[in-house]
């Protein structure tokens, strides 16, 4: 492969971020689409070693391809619940990562629920390197939680964001979700304030998608209209700046400076690699996306055989990485910015896409600014798929 | 085989109803007749072409000629012309009887005699053709051939008491059609020393060989060398090769005579010069006369035929020519549309034709197509005096230059269980039809009467018909004339800009009706832009009826889980494919879809 270095910066000085996924859960909320569930203790034991054997495998393989080590630059451990699992677990992962990479003073990051956290679990996290906690509370309205189908209570999210910070975490996100049926502007405003005043670093705040294959999607729901939708989504921009959170992603925001790195590396094409089941990708001009049945993943005993049941797994071109580059940043408030594209491909932004970028400009959709970064307007925001497939 | 003694040949053809068991009981008769081995028969030899087989219905006349030894010990020689059996090909139906000198009537013993029963009986029984019936799939438990023999008698007026009753599917009763046909269908007679005078009921383009002209010999002898001339087309040619036809190929001899059926080859370049109908005779010595029913065949439905991709334009072309070679009643001529581009405005023999029309041309010439709604020929007639032939609704006169318009009328017949006679009344009411009587066929079946406007069954009429009697109607007509109608031009405006693609003809009083209702479609069709987009219908400049598509107002993707971008990515993919299909129309993209809009307003019933 060695045009594949055309799209990256080299191997010199090569960072990664690490995605653990544990796809583990108390009961499964009613919108959820991710790959999780309730599983057992033994199937939790097992996943655990498979993923251990995984990350053996994937550096193994790696380390023949160059001595070189990978600096790591983040790790998030995403599920599920990743605290339903003990917290030694979780050292076990990632004592294995750093037999593996350079620690750099990485951004380790876990979620974790409400309610999940036992007392002195925090300071295990602490102790094992784990610097990030997200909590996922979506509401402080009880009802609203009880359509989510969530198993905790906004006291709940309380509890364990003191006990986060007595333990000594400094850097914590909340999770809220907009749009859930039968939310009002006065609820959702009530949400906001409450957990904006909490002492955070950084919130996310999805819109509720009804995905296919939810229990959700069989239920007769009054969610708002794209209006209301569109009407919330302003007003959350506007209140969590009143505390001083900036938007920096289009459902994404933080206190300067606390933009969560793992996330941020998404939408800048770092490379990354994702272990445990429906894990995704990035390596080189590869992305693929790991089998999302834990049956085939415990089953599996050669890492070929896990490499086979891996899903959309395909090799990126000159002009993907490219679409990708200008699609992914835009989501981002920051945009793409033309010296970065420039000395990854040799090019202007104008060069390959100055019809689609007067296209979006003439619609107000995207601005461009002096040193030709291109962005999203508030209104582009809103339609971003419809700019983004003109990259394509 | 040129002294075949007349008296051994039978030419005869099959008629029935569609699904009744025609082609079945074909290839029974060409298998037992011992030309072909089982393992040469293909599922259903007379049908040829792929879209044939799998709308079991024949699409163009083919022949077949095969040897029989009768009980009594003599060979007959039996050429099977088979017959198209929907009523597009009418006319080439009516010629093919012509070929034949008798025909075998085939009624299914359990759902007995249907409208298109009726229709080809009388049609063959008009070219004084002999027919005895066939009462076919008597293996069905709901069969009753009883019930079937007496109605055959009773409708049709037709002896029909000890006719073979036969299972073709699974070859019960075959040997008694074999010598009914030896029996009961007469032999040809003619002059093989006439000049020469033969019917051509069908023909062929073949790259190699040029035209192969189907023809049956009603007097005189044809021969390699013989210059022919085509007494309607006046074109002229010699014979390069005679012949007859084998099971699906073509078998040389020398010479064919009066009484025979067969084919020849001129080197002829266009199936233009070798019309259906039309008489061959000896440019040398030629017939006082040519054979009647002649006509010239005419195209009954037009649409406008787009290539998606507007650079494809050469290849819709090329593909129009070479079908062309092989279907004198496919016509085209360029056409220009401001929401399409080029492309071209196609006539049909109706709605059937277009369809396998299209549909060669997508799957033979690989071209993907955008059609606009099909309609029939309106005479409008103008002040000055002139009247012209209106196939595309663009091209209108100003109202004020139209003195009045004519509309193409049918004579349509409808067989239905009574149960459904009130809901099949209402359906023609609803069409603008005219009731012209009703006859009871027996107690639980009655033939309606009906003249209906062309263009009010050129859409759905059928699958109207069969929902609304849960498949118990059947429908056949004909042709009657035009009629003097109010008639407007209903126009659509998309972002207030008329889209000419989208216009048709339709009566003054359904015209709301269809404007409202085309509206509503489109706005399904028509997918939200930036800004918001009125849908207008309009005549003659008023507007009729409006819906509005809202502007878009969110299309984002939240959440992007875990660094899942393929499967962002394949969204976006998906969206971008969708935008592909569109037309841009001022600042809007309509999809190729909505251009067919018309087709099916009545979906909601």
């Amino acid at each position: 492969m060695m045009e594949s270095k055309l799209f990256y910066m080299g191997k010199e000085n090569r960072s990664l971020e690490i995605y653990i996924h544990l796809p583990f859960c108390v009961r499964k909320c009613l919108y959820c689409d991710f790959v999780s569930g309730p599983y057992g203790t033994e199937v939790r034991k097992s996943y655990v070693n498979k993923l251990l054997w995984e990350i053996d495998s994937f550096f193994e393989e790696a380390t023949k391809e160059s001595a070189e080590k990978y600096t790591c630059t983040s790790v998030f451990f995403g599920g599920g619940t990743p605290s339903i699992l003990p917290s030694e677990e979780i050292d076990r992962i990632l004592c294995k990562l750093k037999g593996y990479l350079v620690f750099d003073s990485p951004e380790i990051t876990i979620e974790v629920n409400p309610g999940t956290v036992k007392p002195g679990v925090f300071e295990k996290y602490i102790e094992s390197g784990i610097n990030r906690v997200s909590i996922g509370v979506q509401s402080t309205d009880s009802e609203e939680l009880k359509t989510l189908g969530r198993i905790h209570t906004y006291g709940d999210f309380k509890e364990t964001l003191r006990s986060a910070k007595e333990a000594g975490f400094t850097n914590i996100s909340a999770d809220i979700m907009t749009a859930i049926p039968g939310q009002s502007a006065k609820s959702l405003e009530r949400t906001l304030r409450e957990i904006a005043a909490s002492n955070l670093t950084h919130i996310s705040a999805y819109s509720l998608i009804v995905e296919e294959g939810t229990p959700f999607y069989e239920m007769d729901l009054e969610l708002p209209s794209e209006e209301e939708e569109r009407r919330m989504y302003r007003m959350t921009g506007r209140i969590l700046s009143e505390y001083g959170f900036e938007q920096y992603e289009i459902s994404n925001y933080a206190l300067p400076g606390f933009e969560c790195r793992h996330n941020v590396g998404y939408w800048t094409r770092k490379e990354y690699a994702g272990f445990g089941i429906a894990a995704a990708s990035l390596i080189g001009n590869k992305r693929y996306t790991n089998t999302a049945s834990i049956d085939s993943y415990l089953g599996a005993d050669h890492y070929e055989t896990l490499k086979k049941l891996r899903t959309d797994s395909e090799e990126l071109t000159l002009k993907d990485c490219m679409a990708e580059t200008v699609i992914l940043g835009l989501r981002l408030n920051a945009g793409v910015s033309d010296g970065d594209f420039y000395s990854r491909y040799g090019k202007h932004l104008r060069d390959v896409y100055a019809k689609e970028i007067e296209k979006h400009k003439r619609e107000k959709l995207l601005t461009e600014s002096d040193d030709g970064r291109i962005m999203l307007t508030p209104r582009g925001r809103d339609l971003s798929n419809y700019v983004m497939a003109d990259f394509l | 085989m040129s002294n075949t003694d007349q008296s051994k040949i039978r030419n005869f053809c099959i008629v029935a109803h569609i699904d009744h068991g025609k082609s079945t009981l074909a290839d029974r008769i060409i298998e037992r007749t011992g030309l072909l081995t089982s393992r040469e028969m293909q599922a259903q030899v007379l049908d040829n072409m792929d879209l044939e087989r799998e709308r079991g219905i024949t699409i163009k006349s083919q022949a077949v000629r095969t040897i029989y030894k009768a009980k009594n010990g003599e060979e007959y020689v039996f050429n099977l012309i088979d017959t198209p059996g929907h009523v597009d090909f009418n006319y080439e139906v009516s010629r093919s009887l012509a070929a034949c000198d008798g025909a075998i009537l085939v009624v299914d013993a359990a759902q007995g005699i249907e409208a298109q029963t009726l229709a080809n009986v009388y049609l063959a029984l008009d070219h004084d053709l002999d027919v005895f019936p066939v009462i076919n799939k008597i293996d069905l438990p709901s069969a009753e051939p009883e019930r079937v023999i007496e109605e055959i008698e009773d409708v049709i007026g037709i002896e029909a008491q000890g006719c073979p009753l036969i299972s073709a599917k699974n070859g019960i009763g075959i040997d008694e059609v074999l010598e009914a046909i030896v029996e009961k269908i007469p032999a040809p007679k003619g002059d093989p020393d006439a000049p020469l005078k033969a019917l051509i009921f069908d023909s062929l383009y073949d790259s190699y060989k040029g035209v192969i002209v189907f023809m049956r010999l009603m007097e005189g002898t044809i021969k390699k060398g013989t210059k022919v001339l085509m007494m309607a087309t006046k074109a002229t040619a010699e014979v390069v090769e005679v012949g007859y036809f084998g099971a699906g190929r073509f078998i040389p001899c020398d010479e064919l005579s009066a009484g025979m059926v067969g084919y020849f080859t001129a080197s002829i370049k266009n199936v233009r010069d070798t019309a259906v109908g039309d008489t061959v005779t000896d440019a040398n010595n030629p017939c006082k006369e040519a054979l009647p029913g002649y006509k010239k065949v005419q195209s009954m439905v037009y649409c406008g035929v787009y290539p998606a991709d507007g650079a494809k334009y050469p290849d819709l072309r090329d593909a129009l020519e070479k079908l062309q070679l092989n279907d004198a009643s496919l016509h085209y001529e360029p056409e220009t549309s401001i929401a399409l581009g080029f492309g071209f405005r196609c006539g049909f023999l109706g709605l059937l034709h277009l369809e396998i029309v299209q549909e060669r041309l997508e799957r033979e010439y690989n071209l993907d197509l955008v059609t606009t709604a099909p309609g029939v020929i309106y005479k409008v007639h103008k002040t000055d005096g002139s009247v012209i032939d209106l196939t595309n609704p663009s091209n209108l006169p100003d109202p004020s230059e139209i003195e009045y318009m004519e509309e193409p009328i049918v004579s349509g017949e409808i067989m239905v269980t009574t149960d459904y006679i009130g809901s099949i009344m209402e359906l023609c009411q609803e069409r603008r039809g005219r009731y012209l009587g009703m006859e009871y066929m027996e107690q639980t079946r009655a033939l309606l009467k009906y003249e209906l406007p062309l263009n009010e069954i050129i859409y759905d009429f059928f699958d109207a018909l069969k929902s609304r009697s849960r498949g118990y109607a059947s429908f056949d007509y004909d042709l009657k004339g035009y009629e003097q109608s109010e008639l407007v031009k209903l126009d659509i405006l998309v972002n207030h800009e008329e889209v000419d693609a989208l216009s048709f003809i339709v009566h003054k009083d359904t015209a709301y009706e269809r404007g409202r209702k085309m509206c509503e479609k489109l706005k399904e069709e028509i997918p939200r832009h930036l800004f918001e987009i009125p849908i207008q219908a309009a005549v003659g400049g008023k507007i009729i009826a409006r819906e509005t598509v809202k502007a878009m107002r969110k299309d984002v993707l939240a959440k992007c889980y875990g660094g899942d971008i393929t499967r962002k990515k394949k969204l976006l993919e998906k969206q971008k494919e969708g935008k592909k299909r569109m037309r841009q129309v001022g600042n809007v993209e309509i999809p190729q879809e909505a251009f067919m809009s018309v087709l099916k307003l009545d979906d909601g019933k």
